[in-house]
């Protein structure tokens, strides 16, 4: 019974899990080692690693691989550092806080093809768009933002999501700053930057492994705002590997290539995940 | 004097600087939805009008072409029907199987933890193909049955992790005197747990929520007319439509009010969730 009980009702979850892992994995390996093109049912049979050599040697897997590197390094870094900013900035109370607060999570509530769509035509668009006008004012050419930076454009978008989250997390964390050992140290005359340094810092230094970890786990899969803006271009300049795939699978209707690259981008996900959960089980611990 | 002094000393400098600071920050980030609210009450001339209107006479009008050219209720509803249903079933799961864990402590604990937490971790376009073909050969394209069933597998490992560690929370002792005094399991989950876990286990819900509301990678790629959610029908909106902004930007605010209102009131208990217990 001692035995039986937990395992009962750890079942439904496990099992569940299980199923969607290993399904899926079953059939995306036997997939990417057959010819399989949704359009082309005749071209049939085994394909050995045709198809991973297609995904991989096709030059745009390699772009997309940086891409996606990118996207990931970037929005994380925007997000972890204005976010500390702006924990710090709002951590003492001040007139309004209530209602900065809740202004300042909205984004995180958007969903990504608003969020997409919002940013494409009524922020970035080169004529009407609100940054143009800004940029007119100050006398600047508009920067036509998704042709010229299509990357760079997704990061803003992505970024600008994600960090209501990062600030969120820093500033609960900034609550249970130790307030006494503050003062003290503002008692002996130490600067804001030697606050910063000493203190809120290391403090940080938790939840900091906290939003990289889960941001890490919803950005190595941006699609939805890659989808609805520059649908992977100009070229692949904006193409991660999460949309390369889907433009095998779905656009090219390759079902066999996309198989092979999915199988990649497990892997690449493992090897993220590995690293990942030593730093959570050594969290965990504590 | 002395008033004079206890005035100045209420609102010193530094307290106005960091005061505007916060509110520029704040304003600006903002702003992009602040804007796309104004563009939904005008119509699409001054909506794209050089320089940009600030002030002009709202009109309700575009909401109404939302709904009649697209059919925002029924979208609505199946973002409603996929969000609740996918929440009410994956608490179910996940609730035992985080009790299971806290307080069954074996050897393998940690180790199906870190195994869940990493199947979230495969991107979903890994599974995406045979996803698509499973929910083709049953029938299943296109309708909320696959919706639901994928958003709930989708957050599970979310929901086990987040009422783990509630859940973990709890002393020991309390249900252990709870089982002396004869409780079954159910009394025990009734009247122990579920009073001491019923903050973790709205946090779990609302994330659970939010995440399936704003979904779209799925809901893109396995529904269309019949089942698709709010993501998929401003996604419609992408071209040619996507022109008219005022149209956009009020079918936008329709899809997204709902859970942005519903997240303000939780947002406490929402980032806190999210962080698996681990920043207080």
């Amino acid at each position: 019974m001692r035995k039986l009980l937990p395992r009962l009702l750890l079942a439904p979850a496990v099992l569940s899990l299980l199923m969607w892992m290993i399904v899926p994995l079953v059939m995306t390996i036997y997939f990417s080692v057959i010819r399989y093109n949704l359009m082309q049912p005749e071209e049939t049979g085994f394909a050995g690693l045709e198809n991973f050599e297609y995904f991989l040697t096709d030059p745009s897997f390699s772009v997309a691989v940086v891409n996606t590197l990118l996207l990931l390094g970037s929005v994380i870094l925007i997000t972890v550092l204005f976010g500390i900013g702006i924990a710090l900035l709002i951590d003492s109370p001040f007139p309004g806080r209530g209602v900065v607060r809740l202004l300042l999570i909205s984004p995180f509530f958007v969903m990504p093809t608003v969020n997409a769509l919002l940013w494409k035509h009524m922020m970035m668009n080169p004529i009407y768009g609100v940054l143009a006008q800004v940029w007119l004012f100050f006398g600047a050419t508009p920067i036509d933002w998704l042709t010229d930076f299509p990357l760079g454009s997704v990061v803003i978008m992505v970024a600008w999501q994600w960090l209501p989250f990062a600030t969120l997390i820093f500033m609960t964390a900034l609550q249970s700053m130790n307030r006494e050992q503050l003062e003290a140290a503002r008692m002996d005359g130490a600067t804001y930057l030697q606050q910063l340094r000493y203190l809120y810092i290391p403090h940080l230094g938790r939840s900091v492994a906290v939003v990289v970890m889960i941001e890490m786990i919803f950005l190595l899969s941006v699609f939805a705002e890659i989808y609805t803006t520059t649908g992977g271009g100009p070229g692949d300049a904006s193409t991660n590997v999460a949309f390369l795939i889907f433009k095998q699978a779905l656009l090219n209707f390759d079902a066999g290539v996309a198989s092979a690259g999915a199988l990649f981008a497990v892997v690449l996900a493992n090897i993220a995940a590995a690293f990942l959960i030593r730093m959570v089980g050594k969290n965990l611990d504590k | 004097m002395a008033n004079l002094r206890s005035k100045r000393s209420k609102y010193p400098p530094a307290l106005i600087a960091r005061t505007a600071a916060a509110w520029l920050v704040t304003l600006l980030l903002f702003f992009p939805l602040g804007w796309l609210m104004l563009t939904a009450f005008k119509t699409e001339l001054q909506a794209i009008s050089v320089p940009p209107l600030l002030i002009f006479t709202p009109t309700m009008e575009n909401f109404s072409i939302v709904q009649e050219r697209s059919d925002y209720l029924l979208y609505a509803q199946n973002s409603f029907i996929t969000s609740v249903v996918s929440t009410i079933l994956g608490l179910m799961m996940a609730y035992p199987a985080a009790y299971a864990m806290a307080f069954f402590k074996g050897k393998h604990t940690k180790d199906i933890l870190m195994w869940m937490l990493s199947t979230k971790m495969m991107p979903a376009v890994g599974a995406l193909v045979p996803v698509y073909v499973m929910a083709q050969s049953t029938g299943l394209l296109d309708s909320r049955t696959a919706l639901i069933v994928v958003f709930t597998l989708s957050n599970l490992p979310i929901m086990v992790w987040m009422l783990y560690s509630y859940l973990k929370e709890v002393p020991h002792e309390i249900l252990e005197a709870s089982r002396m005094d004869g409780a079954t399991l159910w009394q025990e989950f009734r009247l122990v747990l579920l009073p001491l876990t019923l903050g973790g286990l709205a946090s779990t819900g609302l994330l659970c929520l939010v995440l399936s509301w704003n979904e779209a990678f799925w809901s893109l790629n396995l529904s269309a007319a019949k089942s698709g959610t709010l993501a998929t029908l401003i996604a419609s909106y992408s071209s040619p439509e996507g022109l008219f902004w005022a149209k956009l930007s009020a079918a936008s605010l329709m899809a997204i009010a709902p859970i942005v209102v519903f997240g303000w009131f939780s947002q406490k208990q929402l980032v806190q969730g999210l962080t698996f217990g681990a920043v207080k």
